[in-house]
């Protein structure tokens, strides 16, 4: 048994710098391989639906005849399945969080394909 | 025989991260009885896997529990790929290995920071939490999450380790070393911290065996049960002691654990000096689950055991898990009897509570 074990690291912390980030000053760095949210590169997109089907919680609506592709980044757990399962290999896993948003429907529609929305109109 | 009063402790107590219940019965500031009840985070993960495909379930049983993640992951591809009659490559076992490991030493230091703050010792459980980050950044680095891994999958892992990244584990570890020592030095032998755990919930060999107490908890009695001699993944090739006390109470719990934070490291430098350089991480997957298997294996809080029954479809009929605390809440009972109010908080503790896991 003894006293003031403590002493020692905490005088010694004294002298080392802060084990934290001073956050907004100072943004942390992400690995590359770190699963944030998914961002897809819609031109390359045929909408086979393989994501749709490989997705463990059904965030991805693939809507073929319409062509047009929708994630619910809420759902979205971040597993990587669809990237990994994309023939086309236009999805990809990037590194930052999903940006904060008030609206969900917002995010949802985002992405319908350039082609989708010219054969709307027509 | 003085007046009996019932003092309710949880759902919700600045010791307890999960909600549990417990009715404790006292005569003046002793309890004598102490009368569980759970069931406020069930989630019904057992059913779900009646609705998820059996490679989309990984997911779900990584979520059963958020400090054993990779471990609840593991424990149903182990069982699912044994009803599959898959061998796995190696390099999938030592991986496996390397991360469940790694997953022991966070899991212990985070019950270590509690146990400090438990005992209201706030700049230590700071100390240990420092120490878990930059296990966490290890996972960050090497599996692309922090808390949720999604790296194991049925027949084998999804992300390889590279020679590079194993040697930056190596690394941090040793370079840990020193600190561990001291910060673990001050838990096993600072007056005030052996003043409120030594000779509190005492369970002997015997109690410990008949309640059926599982992992660090039936290890701090003297009881020698690891299911990691059993032999899955990596552990037949690698060497290591299983760490047991006699005391059996809060202070040799805590001695269990921060042995066996030790003992982690080896079997991690040991895995990765091991490491076959075959590259292979997995195994095709052909078909769907048709049988039964009982999984075994060693979680940081003990012995968990996953059923599975599949029926030749891709949806499992059956999915049961039977986790450590869920084992270690009879003995925890046991032991309540006669101890003080004041201590009921750290006793509680020392079985390392996961109440999401026992819910399910
Ligand atoms: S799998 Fe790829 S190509 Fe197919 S619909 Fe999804 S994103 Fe498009
Ligand atoms: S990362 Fe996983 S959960 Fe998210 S959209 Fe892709 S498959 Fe679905």
């Amino acid at each position: 048994m003894s006293f003031f074990q403590m002493a020692k690291t905490v005088l010694s912390s004294m002298f080392k710098k802060p084990a934290t980030l001073n956050y907004p000053v100072k943004p942390r760095e992400y690995d590359p391989i770190v699963r944030g949210h998914i961002e897809i590169e819609i031109e390359k997109c045929i909408f086979c639906g393989m994501c749709q089907r490989k997705c463990p919680t059904g965030a991805i609506k693939v809507e073929r005849a319409e062509k047009r592709w929708a994630i619910e980044p809420f759902d979205c757990i971040q597993c990587n399945n669809c990237a990994e399962s994309c023939p086309k290999d236009c999805l990809h896993m990037h590194n930052t969080a999903t940006p904060a948003n008030e609206n969900r429907d917002l995010i949802r529609d985002a992405r319908i394909s350039v082609d989708a929305e010219d054969n709307k109109d027509s | 025989m003085g007046n009996r009063t019932i003092v309710p402790f949880g759902p919700q107590h600045p010791v307890l991260p999960e909600p549990i219940h417990l009715d404790l019965v006292l005569e003046d500031e002793t309890v004598i009885e102490a009368i569980p009840s759970i069931g406020f985070v069930h989630r019904g993960l057992e059913k779900l896997v009646e609705k998820k495909d059996f490679q989309q379930y990984v997911y779900v049983a990584e979520r059963i529990c958020g400090i054993c993640s990779f471990m609840h992951g593991m424990g149903y591809c182990m069982a699912v790929e044994n009803v599959m009659d898959l061998k796995l490559p190696d390099r999938a076992e030592f991986l496996r290995t390397i991360w469940a490991e790694l997953s022991r030493i966070h899991s212990h230091l985070l019950w270590l920071g509690l146990l400090a703050d438990a005992v209201g010792f706030e700049s230590l459980f700071m100390h240990c939490w420092r120490l878990r980050e930059e296990i966490l950044d290890l996972f960050d680095m090497t599996t692309g999450g922090r808390v949720i891994f999604s790296v194991c999958k049925v027949g084998g892992v999804r992300k390889d380790i590279d020679a590079e990244k194993l040697k930056k584990i190596v690394e941090v570890l040793s370079n840990m070393d020193s600190s561990l020592r001291s910060i673990t030095k001050i838990f096993l032998s600072d007056t005030s911290i052996i003043s409120r755990m030594s000779g509190v919930g005492v369970l002997s060999p015997e109690e410990a065996f008949d309640l059926g107490a599982v992992g660090p908890m039936a290890r701090a009695s003297g009881i020698v049960v690891d299911d990691r001699l059993l032999g899955y993944g990596a552990y037949p090739h690698v060497k290591f002691e299983v760490q047991t006390a006699t005391e059996g109470d809060c202070y040799a719990r805590t001695k269990v654990r921060i042995n066996e934070i030790f003992e982690s490291i080896s079997i991690i430098k040991q895995c990765v000096s091991l490491m076959p350089s075959d590259t292979a991480i997995d195994v095709p997957v052909k078909g769907n689950p048709d049988g039964e298997y009982f999984a075994r294996l060693e979680q940081p809080r003990g012995e968990v055991v996953y059923y599975v029954k599949g029926n030749g479809t891709k949806f499992l009929d059956r999915m049961r898990v039977r986790t450590p605390t869920f084992a270690n809440l009879p003995p925890l009972l046991h032991t309540l009897k006669g101890v003080d109010l004041a201590d009921v908080p750290v006793l509680v503790l020392t079985i390392d509570p996961c109440i999401s896991c026992t819910e399910r």
